[in-house]
């Protein structure tokens, strides 16, 4: 669905879930470019792993669990999500997700992938 | 803003959204309807239901778009498409069917 005058977005998540806005708000400018059909990523690298991961309860510290909502990806037609790969070990993490259809990629994958959107948008 | 029933006083915001949605039981939703002068039938039901479901699975009200997504499965195509959506909820199917189900209202517009 890619028509000449569309131009391919790309989010960047690079912060915490929960300690700031930026992810909720990264994952709301998502959903909007998902609902009027544009070309539309995510990315993740930094703290912005940990919005990936499983188990968190935001509800202890009264806020809204907006990482719930990426489980409804394929209802807004957002199918391209990418991990940086050397992000999550250096944070130990196992790589173990809280959706599906992730994609792990190492450092100069992830910036080549990064490189093929028109537009980027930086959380 | 806030409405009154069984007794009970039910916070609302300007356009009669309620604050929490766990205030909400099926009994609440006709009354909510029928402040926009809609009376609400079985076909009015399975949305908003669905609705409802959406909301307490992903945290979010669906916009349109993504409401006659997530409703194909379910219904398959003749439901899952935004003119029987109007049909049911001429102001906007998403807007009125998480109004009566006791949801926030869809932050992205229609």
């Amino acid at each position: 669905m890619n028509h000449p005058e569309q131009k391919s977005v790309a989010v960047i998540n690079a912060h915490a879930p929960f300690s700031s806005p930026k992810g909720k708000d990264a994952l709301d400018i998502a959903l909007i470019f998902g609902s009027y059909e544009q070309d539309i990523a995510l990315f993740f690298q930094g703290d912005g792993v940990y919005q990936l991961t499983d188990k968190q309860d935001p509800a202890l510290i009264q806020q809204k669990d907006y990482l719930k909502t990426f489980s409804a990806f394929e209802f807004y037609d957002i199918e391209q999500v990418y991990v940086c790969g050397r992000s999550l070990k250096e944070r130990q993490l196992p790589g173990q997700f809280h959706i599906d259809n992730v994609t792990v990629l190492e450092p100069a994958q992830f910036a080549k992938k990064l490189a093929d959107f028109q537009v980027i948008f930086r959380f | 803003m806030s409405i009154v029933f069984e007794n009970k006083t039910i916070a609302t915001d300007e356009q009669g959204y309620l604050l929490a949605h766990q205030d909400w039981s099926e009994a609440l939703a006709p009354v909510l309807a029928e402040q926009d002068g809609l009376v609400l039938t079985p076909a009015h039901w399975e949305v908003i239901r669905f609705v409802r479901e959406f909301y307490l699975t992903y945290n979010t009200s669906p916009a349109i778009r993504a409401l006659t997504k997530a409703m194909k499965a379910q219904f398959g195509e003749e439901k899952a498409n935004s003119r029987y959506l109007y049909r049911l909820f001429p102001e906007g199917p998403a807007k009125q069917a998480t109004k009566y189900a006791g949801l926030p209202k869809p932050a992205r517009c229609i």
